[in-house]
Order: structure tokens, then sequence, then C-alpha cells
């Protein structure tokens, strides 16, 4: 069994006077006991939201609904009342967000942070808590972990902040850890190191990981299993080798399309995915991507895609999928859309070599490679 | 810390030199002097000479600001014109009345503005919040004396729950010490005295703290859901914390900041005397004195009680700015 099952979740921000805004739209995906999970797309498309709502972590607010169910090891975490779901985060999940700055309390030393999860959870207190905590610090590669504790969050760099929130959110040796791009704030040296890190303390505790990033160089250093999100809901999931090397849903062909490449010709452009995210379709009218599919057929727009179930427990939701590299025919071929043919050709033309091409991309973590930038926090 | 304080203090000796001589000169181009307010109308040009001449007011304005000077340097700060008595002592007399009327404002205002800022940021868009964003309008819309007036009627001439005047029953007949009268009665175990003397403070205590409770409410109110919005609240409850550890630690502690900076400005303007408050209540503090000293032309009160005001209020900011430092790290001072 799963240790994770998130299912059918649901995320609606409702204003007096305006449409409501579904941040999250039908997330389902499972993570298992010591799993190492990739929740991978651009910003807003519902990535952090739903971790936060998994979490219970959404800021409280008239109009805020969710819906759908996260089963933890039996228990359905939306359905908690606010103690017991206390009594779960930072035990049994925990968490590790983006900024690594503004996610430490600036006016309190960086010992406090961490003994405060111990007292917490495992009732520890004075030198045992502060040992331990010593401990920890040490565990995540911080240098002179004594000295440190008595540190407040502005004395240390960006990399040993983001150990310290390492640090908490292992303190209880939690079974699942969510990060919610854990690298995005950091520099290219740094990314790779902290990724380094969070590997080998998965691997060695046998945590579960769910990694939220829209950078694939992460998803391919780190993930067994990848969901590609768009739009609030996830549109492929696949282990990591067939999602790089097969990518079927156009969204996903796009991503690894549009990641630079150190082999790419000089003066070659980059391909990114045209439009942008507020380019939405709901999901009710048909694939919130349509309005940006280099693949869009008629029957795109009218009702949502199904999630297609493919082998191997892959699947996808698209009703005109990129072809798989091997069987790549002309009767394979998509209708082109009406309005652009020869985009419509052109991008079919990538995504075989995308697709193609992909394991030497998958190779560095986030290495040489610059990943895309995030252009705005959801 | 120590060199943060010296460098504080040094730089008050220039600012107080401009004062001085900006007071020197708003001063002496009031209309009228000394001696119309103590002949009156009646007086002969004579009898004025002769008053200005016995004060030193005939010289070159330039000399008067030297002798001054001079004095200042030894802390004689002169004679009052009007009650023939030492500025020093009537200031040591009257100033710790207003110390005792802010502080009790300030106790007021801070033990109810920060739970109740605190308290409608929580309940953001509930009754409690209107109901305390509306009051603290009200509250600072309220000119003080006429609430002075009011809570002087209700509270002490129809119920009469309090004094009505005064800072102490004068037939008690109470030590005095400090001048401090709440203090006075603790050090001589004369119980009564000093209970008598903070029933005194009450009324225009809250007349007093109206203004900076309402400022109180609102910064607070502003500050504590900012921080409820911040990361590190997040992360908090991300590690499950209780809501009590997180309230305390990590939302009320970092939404103090810009509070304490505010209690300072107001607890420094409150200690430059509240005129209207204190001559409603017949209360002796600096403020009525000061007012009448201006009406009098009392030059040697109105310089000197100006120029102790102005390091006093320069204290209270570097008091404020020491505890600043002790909240936020990021601040502290070397």
């Amino acid at each position: 069994m799963a240790l994770l099952e998130v299912e059918d979740i649901s995320v609606t921000f409702a204003r007096r006077g305006q449409r409501a805004v579904h941040a999250v739209d039908g997330v389902s995906f499972s993570v298992d006991a010591g799993e190492v999970v990739g929740l991978v797309g651009e910003s807003g498309c519902g990535k952090s939201v739903t971790s936060l709502a998994i979490m219970g972590l959404l800021p409280k607010q008239p109009g805020l609904r969710v819906g759908g169910k996260a089963v933890f090891d039996g228990t359905d975490l939306l359905q908690l009342d606010d103690r017991s779901r206390r009594d779960i985060r930072g035990r049994d999940i925990a968490m590790i967000f983006q900024d690594p700055l503004s996610s430490l309390n600036p006016v309190i030393p960086i010992g406090l942070q961490v003994t405060e999860v111990l007292t917490r959870h495992r009732g520890m207190k004075g030198d045992v808590a502060a040992k331990e905590a010593a401990a920890l610090l040490d565990r995540v590669g911080i240098p002179d972990p004594k000295r440190r504790l008595k540190e407040y969050p502005h004395q240390l760099s960006g990399g040993m902040r983001q150990r310290a929130l390492i640090a908490m959110a292992v303190a209880c040796q939690p079974r699942l850890l969510i990060a919610d791009e854990p690298t995005t704030a950091l520099d290219v040296t740094i990314q790779a190191q902290i990724l380094e890190l969070l590997k080998d303390l998965v691997r060695d505790s046998g945590t579960a990981l769910v990694m939220i990033t829209h950078d694939l160089g992460v998803v391919a250093g780190m993930c067994e299993t990848i969901n590609v999100l768009y739009g609030g809901r996830v549109v492929e999931t696949a282990r990591r080798r067939p999602l790089f090397r097969e990518p079927r849903h156009p969204y996903t062909v796009g991503l690894l399309g549009s990641v630079p490449r150190l082999d790419a010709g000089r003066g070659e452009r980059l391909n990114p995915i045209p439009g942008s995210v507020r380019d939405l379709l709901p999901w009710q009218e048909g694939c919130a991507f349509a309005p940006r599919c280099t693949r869009r057929v008629d029957a795109c727009v009218g009702e949502p895609p199904e999630l297609v179930l493919a082998h191997d427990g892959r699947s996808y939701r698209c009703v005109n999928p990129a072809p798989l590299p091997g069987l790549a025919r002309a009767a394979d071929a998509p209708v082109p859309a009406k309005s652009e043919p020869a985009a419509t050709a052109d991008g079919t033309g990538q995504a075989a070599e995308a697709g193609t091409d992909v394991p030497a991309a998958g190779k560095p973590a986030s290495g040489p490679v610059p990943a895309p930038r995030e252009e705005e926090k959801p | 810390m120590f060199r943060f304080i010296v460098r504080r203090l040094l730089q008050l000796i220039p600012t107080l030199f401009g004062l001085s001589i900006l007071l020197f000169i708003w001063l002496r181009r009031l209309p009228g002097g000394p001696e119309t307010a103590i002949l009156g109308e009646r007086g002969t040009p004579e009898m004025r000479a002769a008053i200005r001449h016995n004060l030193g007011l005939d010289e070159p304005v330039l000399v008067q600001y030297g002798r001054f000077v001079r004095r200042m340097i030894r802390l004689d700060l002169g004679t009052s014109i009007s009650t023939k008595r030492e500025v020093t002592t009537e200031f040591l007399q009257r100033f710790p009345g207003t110390v005792e009327l802010t502080i009790t404002a300030m106790v007021i205002a801070i033990g109810i503005g920060i739970p109740l800022g605190y308290l409608a940021a929580r309940r953001r868009g509930r009754l409690l919040d209107h109901m305390s964003v509306g009051g603290s309008l009200i509250g600072i819309c309220i000119p003080v004396f006429f609430l002075a007036y009011i809570l002087k009627a209700i509270f002490s001439e129809n119920l009469g729950w309090f004094p009505s005047s005064g800072r102490q029953d004068p037939t008690l007949g109470a030590t005095r010490i400090t001048n401090f009268f709440v203090l006075d009665g603790l050090m001589t175990r004369e119980w009564d005295a000093a209970a008598d003397a903070l029933w005194h403070l009450i009324l225009p205590g809250i007349a007093l703290a109206s203004i900076p409770l309402a400022i109180i409410v609102r910064i607070t109110r502003a500050s504590v859901l900012e921080v409820l919005n911040e990361d590190f609240v997040r992360t908090a409850e991300a590690k499950g914390l209780t809501e009590n550890v997180v309230r305390r630690r990590h939302v009320l502690r970092n939404s103090l900041l810009p509070v304490v900076t505010s209690i300072g400005l107001l607890t420094g303007g409150l200690l430059s005397g509240a005129v209207l408050t204190e001559t409603v209540f017949a209360f002796s503090g600096i403020g009525a004195f000061v007012a009448e000293a201006i009406s009098q032309r009392d030059y040697p009160v109105l310089m000197g009680f100006i120029m102790i005001i102005a390091v006093v209020y320069v204290l209270v900011n570097l008091i404020v700015d020491l505890s600043y430092s002790l909240i936020d790290p990021r601040v502290r001072v070397r």
C-alpha cells in the first residue's frame, strides 16, 4: 500500500463578485514508502498549493475550499482536526520550503528553531535537545554546529540556511518529506550540494520524498516517479526513464524541449512553449493545455480528456499524445489544427527529437545546465 | 553597545546647542516680555525698563545668550521670573508628576493595545476586528481634553469613584522623597498614600492613553497581519508546533518590532507634558506649568524645561533603540 495516496485533491479560492479560481483541480498521485516522487510543472500549475493543502498549511481565508482525499498511512489528512494534524506535521510529514531566508524566523537563534521541533515531538529539553540539535546540524553538513546553534539566520549563508531547514525537517525522522522547490533560491553549485544532501538523507533513512520543482534537471537526478502538472491537474505520470525517453503528453514534450542544452549548436534557439500558463482553458471545457498545444485537435475542446493508462503504470491525460519515437509513423501524425499548420508540424518534429535526446539531458542533477528560472511564484 | 550609547549622548551636545539658539531667538521675538506680565497694563515705561534691567533683558541678545550658555555648562538653569524659585527645583518638583502620568497612560495603552491589536488581526474581518478598528478611529478623533472632561464628569463628579483633581489627597500628609508620589508611598511604607496617588492617576491616565492606545492597536494589528503571512510562520506551522508556541514565539515577537518604535515616540511625546489633561484634573505636572510660563514670558523656565525635555526625549529614544536591538538580532548595535 502506498504511504501517501492523494486522490482528486482540489483547491478553490472563491471571492465575492469574482470567478472562483481552481488552483488545484483534481490532482491524484501516490507515494510509496521510501520512494522519491517528483511534482513538476511551471509556475502557477498548482504544485505548491497541492503540497500545502496536504499539509493543511494553506492560509485560512474565507472562500478557500479544499476537496478530495490525502490518505497518509491509513488516515485522511484532510479530515483531521487541527490538533491531530499538528501532531503529524513535523513528526511524520515534514516540509522544506523554497526561500531559506524568509522561511527562518529572523529574531530567534537557529538552535531554538531546531530544538523546538525536538521538544514538541520527541519531548527533548535543555542539554539533551541542544546536543541532538548539534548532531542534526552536523548530519546535514553544517560545520561547527555548536557555534551555529547560537547564531541567527542572517549570519548564515544561503546554503547553510537551507541545510538548517533540512535539519529541522528531518529532526523527527519523518516518513515523508515534502520539498517545495528547495533549491530555487540557491546558486547552482549550492543547489547540487543540497540535492546531494537530500538524496543521501532519503537513502539512509528510508524517508519518502516528494520533490516539487520546475527544474527538470532536479527531477532527472532524483526522482523515481514523476508527475507532470498543468493547470491544476496531473497530465502525465511515469517512471523517470520512460518519461524522459518517450514523453507522451505534449506539455511534457514541450517542457523537455525547452531545457537549454550544452551540446546545442551555437546560435540555436531554445524552444519555449508558446503562450503562458494564463492562457488556460478550464478543465471542464476541455484540455487546459489546448490553447498552447502544438498537437491540438478538435477533440481537445469540448470535454476534459480522460486519463489514459498505458503500459508499466504510466498514464497521461491527452487525446492526441506524442507518438512513441520507435513507432512514429506518418499515419500517427496528428491532424493539423486549423489555424497554424506550420507551427503544428514544427512542434511534432521537436517532440520526436526531444524524446530521443533526453537521456543525455537527464544526467546532470543540476549540473552546469542552467535551469529555466521561475518568473513568478504562485 | 557602550560605544553606541556614548556616541548617541555626544550627538546630544550639538542638538542641544542648536535647540538653545532657536529657542532663544523665538522667545525673544514673542511680543511683550516678563515686565508686561508682571505689571499688567498699568506699568509706566520707567517701571518696565527697571524690571528689564534687573532681569538683564536690556543687554544685547548675544550677551544674554552667552550668559545662558555659561550657566548651562554649570548645569545652572537660573531662576523663574514668576515664582522666584530655581528652575531646576521647579522641574524636579513637577516632572515626577508628568512621568507618573505618562507611565500610567502607556501602561494602559500598551496593556490593552497590544493584545487588542493582536486579537483583531487574528479575527480579521470579524466583529472584534471591526470594533477595535472603529474604536481606535474614535480614540484618535476625540480631543483629549474633551474625553478628560467627560471622564471627570461621569466617574468622579457623578459616580464619585475617582478623585477629580490633584495628585494626592493633601490631608494624608504623605512624606515626600522623590516627588514620585506612588514611589514615595512605597518607599516610606505609607501604603494609603501610594494607593491614593495611584487612584488620582487613573482618570487622567485613561484620558491621556486614548491616542497612544488607538495608535498601538492599529500598528499591532497591521504588523501581526503582515507577520502572519511570513514564510517563517508557515515553517513553524509545518513543524507541528502548538498554536500557542507559534503565536508567542514566532508571530508576536516579530510583530512587536514596529510597535516598539512607536511606543518610544509616543512616550517621548507624553513626557513633554499634557497641558490640557493636566489642566482639567488640576494635576501638577510640567504641561500646565510650561503653558503658564509661556503666557508669563518666563524665559528661564521655558528655556530650562524645553532643554530638559529635549534631553529626556533623546534618552527615551535611545532606550527604544537599545530595546529594539534586544528584540531583533539583525540590528544589534556596536
